[in-house]
């Protein structure tokens, strides 16, 4: 409620701004909206749209199959904990774009440049807190286990993966928000697909209220995601209150 | 003798040593106490005649055999209870059964049995952390006894309980353990625990621990609870006790 509000607010600021036409760069709010109700319907967008999903849900998949076991192979294996810890702690900080330029260089301008480009900004914060979750998944939950004869693999699926879910949830929330980062700076830096290609078009012809427009879109997307994987990691947190 | 300790030795990593040639044996149906000062051992010596860890040397036998892991025939029932948070006391009880690949109807039934016999009947679905720490260790004596092992392992299970529901407990405990015929080792750092609950006690010395005596109570297990709590055996057991233990503090 307090948030609706503080949007209000600064909605209706952002209209006066607009509205005092300061620049072309910041139109009026009411503008970008009504730009935004204009582009919704097209074909265009949703041909945008889908590649962006696209892209994003196949980078997603990938850094989510390939960040998780990674993260438990850390915390349950010494040497892997050794050989990958610096490396994902440096690059989980590290400014992933810069590397999207090496990527197009490798792999081509395309589609895949930008999957790789979303995995790479996913998946070390997946790894990192996977990695934090099993480390700290109750040693003595593992004992109980042991000592009614759980084999590895139950051991995995019946205790260590539901113990360490809240901070695996935790990490993937924060993976897809880097995610949907990836696909627009991806797009934007091979620039010639999805909703990277719509931002250079509206930035080159100055059309700012739908190049606003797509901005909200993008972040209410961004929200969406985050928000839903929100709503399942606080259900988690209900039942792991006790840990 | 169902279960026997010998000679075994254990020095953790960090250079604690442990245990140093532990001989000890676990009559069939009955109440083997372990007691000792904190840290003198008791929890390490248990978790080794579990399977839990490694021991230095020396052998763990059931039934004559020797053991080197966890087994169907040992329940562990464990200190800071061992539940796991985001299932329910059912599932709990039933999750023995579960990882044995018991089919969940079955296991539920069973599982519904022991919850109804260590006091629980209308629990089944709390989770954990809706329950007070008596209630649920009697979880995880439940879970312990629904794979029907015949020996239990019990690493203080009450130290994280409140003193009055202590003694309900204790109570309850040996009618079922008793009606059950399960052997029992049992870990407690206190000499009335000891006295009131055991067949037999083995004191340990401090670190590393060593068995320095074998106590039998003799204590009329006829009488009541209160009776026994009066009772000169039980009294002449905690000033021996007491006797010997003083020593090390
Ligand atoms: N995993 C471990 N690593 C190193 N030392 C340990 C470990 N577990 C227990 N110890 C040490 O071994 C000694 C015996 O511990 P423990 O068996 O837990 O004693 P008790 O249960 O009698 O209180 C203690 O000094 C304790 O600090
Ligand atoms: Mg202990």
């Amino acid at each position: 409620m307090r948030m609706l509000l503080s949007l209000v607010v600064w909605f209706a600021l952002w209209e006066i701004v607009g509205q005092m036409k300061f620049s072309s760069i910041v139109p009026p709010f009411s503008a970008v909206i009504e730009a935004g109700i204009e582009i919704l319907p097209t074909e265009k967008f949703a041909k945008a749209a889908i590649i962006s999903l696209r892209s994003f849900g196949l980078g997603m998949a990938l850094a989510l199959a390939i960040g998780i076991p990674l993260g438990v192979a850390m915390a349950r294996v010494k040497g892997v904990g050794r050989l990958l810890g610096m490396w994902v702690n440096i690059f989980v900080s590290a400014p992933i774009s810069a590397l999207v330029p090496i990527l197009m260089a490798v792999i081509g301008i395309g589609e895949t440049t930008v999957v790789v480009t979303v995995f790479l900004f996913a998946v070390f914060v997946i790894t990192l807190d996977t990695q934090v979750g099993i480390t700290h998944a109750d040693r003595s939950l593992v004992e109980m286990a042991r000592s009614f004869g759980a084999t590895r693999r139950q051991l995995y699926s019946k205790v260590l993966l539901l113990s360490a879910l809240p901070e695996i949830l935790a990490g993937v929330r924060l993976g897809a928000i880097r995610g949907v980062k990836g696909v627009v700076i991806g797009q934007l830096l091979v620039a010639i697909i999805g909703v990277g290609e719509l931002f250079e078009t509206y930035s080159n012809n100055f059309l700012m209220e739908e190049f606003w427009a797509l901005v909200l879109i993008v972040f209410l997307f961004a929200f969406a995601v985050s928000e839903a994987i929100a709503y399942l990691e606080r259900r988690v947190e209900y039942y792991a209150a006790a840990r | 003798m169902i279960v026997e300790v010998k000679g075994v030795r254990k020095t953790y990593d960090s250079g604690v040593e442990a245990l140093r040639d532990v001989d000890l044996s676990f009559p069939k149906g009955q109440l083997s106490t372990l007691l000792g000062p904190s840290g003198c051992g008791k929890t390490t010596l248990l978790k080794i005649i579990a399977g839990l860890i490694p021991k230095n040397g020396g052998e763990v036998l059931v039934n004559g055999k020797a053991v080197h892991g966890p087994g169907p025939e040992r329940a562990f029932v464990f200190q800071d209870f061992a539940l796991l948070p985001w299932a329910d006391v059912l599932r709990n009880v039933g999750f023995g059964l579960e990882l044995r690949g018991v089919e969940r109807k079955e296991r539920d039934e069973v599982a519904r049995k022991y919850i109804a016999e260590v006091g629980l009947k209308g629990f089944e679905h709390r989770y954990p952390a809706q329950l007070s720490g008596g209630m649920r260790q009697r979880v995880g004596l439940a879970r312990a006894l629904t794979v029907d092992a015949d020996i239990i392992l019990m690493d203080e299970p009450f130290s994280s309980v409140d003193e009055q529901t202590r003694r309900k407990f204790q109570e309850d405990l040996l009618d079922l353990l008793r009606h059950h015929q399960k052997t029992v080792i049992f870990v407690t750092h206190s000499i009335e625990e000891a006295a009131y609950l055991s067949d037999q006690i083995a004191l340990l010395s401090p670190r590393p621990g060593r068995v320095s005596k074998i106590v039998r109570p003799a204590v009329d297990r006829s009488k009541s609870p209160d009776e026994i709590r009066r009772d000169r055996g039980y009294l002449d057991t905690v000033d021996e006790i007491w006797g010997i233990l003083r020593q090390y503090v």
